[in-house]
């Protein structure tokens, strides 16, 4: 048989976008660093991917239910009213003062909750892909966030009802959770990297990250308001990681004022997150296939 | 597509960590370190030499066939060539766009429908949205999958799933060719038509390395032949030769008795 390269027939016509590889064993830190950026740029340019994937998550997650992903809505419902109407008996709080700041807070802490507690599997979970194609792990990373993204705005519907039956409104402040949302954005990317290679390689580490979140989330006013802590106590939560990044969007929403060491706090522990995950995932990207 | 394909492999080694058991435990890794055990583990731990200093070059025009015996490296040599697994020692140059055959259910969703796994392979393969009808038709006529194009994976029959997979594997045409044995198998009717379309995708490719433990498809598919043995090569040239020298070294398999 004759087997030159010819003109094809029309059978087969996608062709394979064009790539090159430069690999070695003894990168430099520099290269390595490369090849980690370019991992992050070849990612972001399959975002369509990530997107498809993400809404495939959850789309399968909900499968053969009538109501789909508004499961998530009516579960976070059930729980912020039940939540709402027993703590602000406990806390001799007012239910109109208390359930819209609980609805909020609830609804943006179980994002933060599930972001964090999926970005352990971020890798792992991609096995079967990473092992049969080379694919930016970026992809997976931004496949996690997109998937809890999804989840969120089906549990904003749970805010807008409370809000809207206590007819309390955020002002035109609200617009400044908008920068906190995009720092929110920056450090689940970071999370995942991180998490997803290093749950990867050490198998123990998910339960670990789920019950630091659960201390978590008692130790940062989530369903308790920080000005039950009194004055000492406020300023001591601006070293909780946790409290500074919830505030920079729950804030702006709830019409409270931002203490600068709050923006402060958020600032200088998302560079933190993003120099360790950075500083790990350039050494782990080659080795992550080998781990899963 | 201009460039000239190229593959360039230079002294690597593949190197599986065995992790077991403690390894795997941040726990017992950190009350190690904490007891002055950890140089010790690390010294202990197991690793696996799936590819030991291999050296090759492939190069426009080039066919290359692997033969080796289960475990003997060829899938590893693959996943290297395709940039899956990172080499451990060496370097490895690849020019080209490449599809690599490895998975038959790459990316394959049992829960969606036949026309929504086709758009999600696109997006696999970084297709812009321009070719995504193109590659639809083009999957849906080899598949035969007619009716079933809008109904969920999960209810085809295994045959309509081979097929699907196999035309979604082979939509992407590429200058690299990377395939593994599995492709030749299905049910005769199949197979005929397959092999149509896959020599058809080999002849368009610059580069082929097709792992196979068939001899006979390597002698007519390939100019060149690799015999890999433990994650070394014994030997490396002509198909025919190393062939011969392969299957002069294979002792005949007994036929299996039932008792």
């Amino acid at each position: 048989m004759e087997y030159a390269p010819r003109d094809m027939s029309s059978a087969v016509t996608t062709i394979a976008p064009a790539m090159e590889l430069n690999l070695r064993a003894d990168m430099t830190l520099a290269v390595r660093n490369r090849a980690a950026m370019a991992d992050l740029a070849g990612g972001a340019r399959l975002w369509r991917l990530a997107w498809a994937l993400g809404w495939l998550d959850i789309r399968l997650r909900y499968r053969g239910s009538m109501l789909g992903p508004f499961w998530l809505t009516i579960s976070t419902g059930v729980m912020v009213g039940s939540l709402g109407l027993l703590y602000s008996t406990l806390f001799k709080i007012n239910v109109r003062d208390y359930l819209p700041f609980l609805a909020l807070s609830q609804v943006l802490w179980g994002f933060l909750a599930a972001l964090v507690s999926e970005a352990c599997t971020t890798f792992t979970d991609a096995e079967g892909v990473i092992r049969s194609v080379r694919m930016p792990f970026f992809v997976f990373s931004m496949r996690t966030l997109i998937r809890n993204a999804i989840a969120l705005g089906h549990n904003i519907a749970v805010i807008i009802v409370v809000f809207a039956v206590f007819s309390v409104w955020p002002g035109w402040e609200a617009v400044m959770a908008i920068p906190g949302l995009l720092v929110w954005v920056l450090d689940g990317l970071a999370l995942t990297l991180l998490l997803g290679a290093f749950c990867a390689r050490f198998r123990d580490i998910q339960p670990i990250v789920n019950s630091v979140m659960q201390i978590a989330f008692f130790m940062t006013p989530v369903i308790w308001k920080p000005d039950q802590l009194g004055a000492s106590g406020i300023e001591k939560l601006a070293l909780n990681p946790f409290f500074d990044l919830l505030e920079i969007v729950r804030g702006p929403i709830l019409g409270s004022n931002i203490a600068g060491t709050t923006w402060l706090g958020a600032i200088v522990y998302s560079v933190v997150l993003w120099a360790i995950s950075w500083a790990f995932f350039v050494r782990a990207r080659g080795r992550v296939t080998f781990w899963i | 597509m201009t460039a000239n394909a190229l593959i360039h492999v230079e002294d690597v080694s593949v190197l599986f960590p065995l992790y077991h058991g403690s390894s795997r435990s941040l726990k017992k890794m950190v009350v190690a370190a904490a007891s002055g055990r950890l140089a010790q583990d690390q010294q202990q731990r197991v690793v696996v030499r799936a590819l030991s200093n291999i050296n090759l070059r492939l190069e426009s025009g080039d066919r290359l066939g692997l033969v080796g015996s289960n475990g003997a490296g060829k899938t590893t040599l693959l996943r290297v060539l395709a940039g899956i697994y990172e080499p451990v020692l060496g370097r490895l140059r690849v020019r080209g766009s490449l599809n690599a055959l490895l998975d038959p259910n790459l990316g394959m969703n049992m829960e969606l429908t036949g026309r929504e796994n086709i758009l999600l392979r696109g997006l696999y393969n970084g297709l812009p949205r321009s070719a995504l009808p193109r590659l639809e038709e083009d999957v849906a006529d080899f598949a035969e999958l007619s009716d079933f194009l809008d109904l969920p994976v999960r209810i085809y029959s295994a045959g309509m799933v081979v097929r699907l997979g196999f035309a979604l594997a082979t939509a992407i045409k590429p200058q690299i060719l990377l395939m593994d044995e599995w492709f030749l198998a299905g049910d005769a009717t199949f197979l005929e038509k397959a092999r149509n379309r896959l020599e058809e995708m080999v002849r368009g490719a610059d580069i082929l390395v097709l792992s196979s433990h068939s001899v006979e498809i390597i002698r007519s598919w390939c100019s060149r032949a690799l015999w890999l043995d433990q994650g070394h090569i014994v030997a490396d040239g002509p198909a025919g030769e190393v062939l011969d020298r392969y299957l002069g070294s294979v002792p005949v398999q007994p036929v299996a008795v039932l008792a």
